[in-house]
Parts: C-alpha cells; structure tokens; sequence
C-alpha cells in the first residue's frame, strides 16, 4: 500500500518536540551505509518523518590539496574521490586540465580512456546494483556482480600497474600504452560479462521480494531531479533524457553506436533498471572502441612542453631528457593560460566536472570539482520521508553515495 | 575574448546592461555585479529557461594577477531542454562578503551554498539552514581561503576527545 506523504517538518533541531516521535541515529559506522554516512533519523513508529544528513566524516579537503599539487600529481587524489571507479575521476581530471591548456590528445588515447572510463563505469554499477541487493537481502546476487569485478580489476592492473588506485591518464595522455595481453583480456572481458548481466537480470529482475522493496520507493520526479541538480543515472531514471556522452560528445564518444537508457518511474526500482541497462550499453562502446582502435601514440608529442615523454626516451635521447626535467621543475612546467574553465564528463554516478582556474603556474589556482554524489545525497530526505525504516537502506544503495566524493 | 551573440547573451545584455560577456574556449560567461545577481539569476531561470543549477562555486582571487575583488562565486546554469550552458560569476568583497541565496530558484543550491558558506565564510542571505556542511560546527576559520595554510592552524589537535567512559 502506498504510504502518505508526510509533509516536510523542515530542520530536526527546529521543531517543536513531538512526544510520540523518536530519533535515530544510523551510522556513521553502519553495514549499510557502506562508508561513513551518517543520518539522523526522526520516526514515528517505524515510519521516516524527515531525516538529516550529517556528513563530513570523510572530508578530506582535496579541493585545498589541488592547489598545492601540480596538473599530473593531483591525479592521484582524484583515484581517492569515487574509489569505486577511479579511471572515471581521472579522465575527467585530464580532460579537464586539457581543456583549459587547449590540448587535443590523440586518438588512440581517446579510445583508449573511453574504455577505461565504460569499464569503470560497469565496475561501479556492478558494486551499485550488487549493494542494494545486498541491502535489500539478496547476498548472494552480491557476490555474482562482485565477481566479475576482479576481471576489471585485473585489467586495469595489465594496464597500468594499479588494481584500486590507477592514476592512469597524465596531461596529454596515458601512462603506458595497453599491451596485447590487456586488449585479450578486455575481449575476453567483453564476451563474459554478458553472462553476468543474465545472472543478475534472472536473479533479481522479477525476484519479488526485491521489488516489492523497491518499486514505488524514493520517488523522484523529472521536475525535482532536474531542479534539485540530480544526474546520471538518478537523473535518467526520472525520465531526464540527458547524457553527457550524447549530449556533449567529449573525447570520442561521436564515434560509437550506444543508447542513453531511461526510465520514468523514478523509483529505487527504476534506478536499478536504468544502472543494469547502461552496463550492457558501455560493454557496447567497450567492444565498438577495442575493435577499431586507432594505431598511434598514447600522449602529444615533446614538442608540446605538456606531457612526460617514455622513460626509454627520458634514458636514451636529449631531448626526452630536456623535456622530462622541463616538465616536471618547478619554475618551468606546463604553459597555462590565465584563464577559467568548466569542465564536465558522464562519470558513473553522474556529471562529474571540474572548474579549473589557471594562473599561468604548473599547479591549478583552484581546482572545484563538481561531485556526482554531493547533490544526490542532499535529496536524501526528501526521497525518505513517509517510507519506513527499512526502506532507507534501499534509497541509500540506488543512489549511490560514495562518501569519499560526497565529503570531499 | 568578445563572445558570439547568442539569444542568451543578447537578452541578458538588454535585461542586465552591466553584465559582461565574455568567452573562452567555447564556454559563454556572464559577470554580473553582485548587487544584481539575484535578479539575473531569477531572470536566467525564469525567462530564459536555465532551469538546472549544475554547480556553485567560488574562488578566492587574493594571490590572483590582476584580480579587483577578494571572491568570485561561479553558477553553472544549464538549460536541459536546449543543452546550452552558461557560467555566471559575481564578485564580492571583505568585510562580510554575502549574496543573496539561489535556494528559492533552485533546491540544488541549498547544500552547495552551505558549503560555499563553510569553505569560503561568504553569507547567503535567506538561505534556510546556513551551517557548516563538511567541518565541525566549532571549526572557526574557513580553510579553502589562500590565507589558510595546508597544514591548518592546529585544529586537528585542539578536537575534543570523547573518552570511552565519557561516551
């Protein structure tokens, strides 16, 4: 039976104390919150009237950090920010510096971080999807999308040495190139995940438990998520039809044949539907890119003053050498123009953009990023109210909040 | 840089004939006086369609060249139905740099100007809960300012410590 809405009691502390009512404190160290989140709860009975947010447990002032590092150092911080899919938060850190230096990578790097960027982006529905089963009771659907995981992980470790923390892209390019034995495992990758996906579908689409404890909870409607600055697949699910990837084609995305895929319910349910439809999607883009990868260097030449040359070069030839100390002292360093940009890619989770000021220095003189999971989290209450208990875990898992990106 | 008019610009400029256009990269920008920026910003959503407040930030110019003001606070608008983006700045001044709240056009705008206020200590007038967001509520310095220093000024070790038998 739908429940009532309850209308919106405002600030806890504000309120004029309700003998029946009681408060509840959920988290900061709770399974379901799966990082550290922290919620106050206010009940009636096992009914939400309002909850609060509390968050900052985690914040890690990233943003003071990006100041005090330059262009290439900070990519290890952005690893730190959605950890579920870190080679997201690092094509969007580059792209974003890149925009601001008016540098075009070449295409083997685009194709190359379009791959990296989809692979995460199936790395983090599968860690998603997988989680609300298991908060909503289906452990061992947890561990069928868990599995296939290690695969990504293994790639992402033939590729650049990394498991969790890649730091993969570098001003003007990549790291390394991918091997031969990376692009095998990427194909095989390619042909085992559709498996994986009819695991879950068979286990958990129509499995009635799991929807009954869904549909119809935490609904968002397209006006509110459009006003309350929600994206992605939050966004989508709501029936936004917008998709950074279509809507500003960045690095190659023109180039592929893909969906955006969309729902109307708006419900935790839809959310769910919208992440597993999307993995399928990006395995699409995954395999068109893999196939017609362009031959060609990874990063822009020397010559541009911007990207470190390959250690073979740095070793061996002068000019590597000159450009390798150029780049990386101080007083030398990348040229960057005086100037602002915004810059924004499809993460996972949602728009992730940054706002870069320049100052002409190799470090950025503020570096703002726009994370996904802050504004997803700020319609935490509103999503909650009038639902039980019970239900705030699910809400909680089919957004997604990733705390180390929503305390910054 | 002088920006291509668009219907955007040209309306905001007849609206709005403070407003300074410029571009940069493709990205249409818009600064507006801050005695102005809650008109505009009203103005943007409400006729001109910018019904999406992507991102409010601000940077603190104090170490900037050739910077005339202390802050500058950024919104991304975006128009969802056209696509189109445009990036609106204001800037303001010490002592008690405040702007009026965007909370009433846009709810995205209620945590992002709570963390504005934490971060930077820029007041936004007729924001329904201006707390601090990230940092404790006795933390008394706004860190993301260039007078901060990385390191802090020893507030991690002043935190009070709760002890087992007190807890």
């Amino acid at each position: 039976m739908p429940l009532e809405r309850i209308l919106p009691s405002g600030d806890l502390a504000q309120d004029e104390p309700q003998e029946y009512l009681w408060t509840m404190n959920f988290g900061p160290q709770h399974p379901a919150t799966h990082t550290t989140l922290r919620l106050v709860l206010k009940l009636d009975g096992e009914r939400v009237v309002d909850a609060m947010p509390d968050i900052g447990y985690l914040h890690s002032g990233f943003e003071k950090l990006a100041e005090h590092l330059d262009y290439n150092q900070y990519v290890t911080v952005t690893d730190r920010m959605n950890y579920v899919s870190p080679m997201a938060n690092n094509v969007a850190w580059h792209m974003a510096v890149e925009k601001l230096m008016g540098i075009e990578v070449p295409p083997r790097c685009q194709y190359l971080r379009v791959i990296v960027a989809e692979l995460s982006r199936i790395s983090d529905h599968l860690v998603c999807n997988g989680a609300v089963g298991l908060d909503t009771g289906a452990f061992t659907y947890f561990l069928y999308a868990f599995n296939p995981r290690e695969k990504l992980y293994d790639i992402f470790e033939a590729l650049c040495g990394a498991r969790f923390t890649n730091s993969y892209t570098r001003v003007g390019g990549l790291t390394g190139d991918a091997s031969p034995e990376a692009i095998a495992m990427i194909r095989e990758v390619i042909r085992e995940l559709p498996k994986t996906f009819g695991d879950m579908e068979r286990l958990l689409d129509r499995n009635k438990i799991f929807v009954d404890r869904t549909k119809g909870i935490g609904v968002l409607t397209k006006e509110e998520a459009i006003n309350r600055g929600a994206s992605g697949p939050v966004a989508r699910a709501s029936g936004v039809t917008r998709d950074l990837r279509k809507d500003e084609p960045y690095l190659s995305y023109a180039d592929f044949d893909f969906q955006v895929c969309c729902a109307t319910a708006g419900d935790c349910y839809a959310r769910y539907l919208v992440r597993m439809a999307e993995m399928r999607e990006s395995l699409k883009i995954v395999a068109q890119a893999i196939e017609n990868l362009p031959e060609g260097p990874v990063s822009i030449g020397i010559r541009d003053r911007a990207s470190l040359p390959p250690k073979g070069m740095v070793y061996s030839t002068i000019e590597g050498l000159i450009t390798h100390f150029e780049v990386l002292m101080t007083n030398r360093g990348f040229e960057v123009p005086c100037e602002e940009i915004y810059s924004a890619t499809e993460a996972p989770n949602g728009e992730l953009g940054f706002y870069l000021v320049g100052d002409g220095s190799s470090r950025a003189y503020r570096a703002r990023c726009r994370p996904p999971s802050f504004l997803h989290f700020a319609l935490f209450p509103h999503l909650i109210r009038g639902h039980m208990l019970s239900d705030v875990v699910a809400v909680l898992g089919s957004l997604n909040v990733i705390a180390a990106e929503l305390d910054r | 840089m002088d920006a291509m008019p668009t219907r955007t610009t040209s309306e905001l400029k007849r609206a709005f004939p403070t407003a300074e256009i410029s571009e940069f990269r493709g990205q249409v920008r818009a600064a507006v006086p801050v005695s102005s920026i809650g008109d505009c910003l009203r103005f943007l959503k409400e006729q001109l369609g910018f019904d999406m407040l992507v991102d409010l930030t601000c940077v603190d110019y104090l170490a900037y060249r050739g910077a005339t003001s202390r802050f500058g606070l950024v919104y991304l608008l975006l128009s969802v139905d056209r696509g189109e983006r445009l990036v609106v700045r204001t800037f303001v001044d010490d002592p008690q740099p405040a702007v009026p709240s965007a909370v009433p056009l846009w709810q995205a705008a209620d945590w992002l100007e709570r963390e504005v206020w934490d971060l930077f200590g820029i007041r936004f007038e007729g924001h329904p809960d201006l707390r601090r967001i990230v940092l404790p509520e006795q933390f008394t310095a706004h860190p993301l300012r260039k007078d901060y220093p990385l390191q802090g000024r020893g507030e991690r070790h002043n935190f009070p410590v709760i002890t087992r038998a007190e807890g």
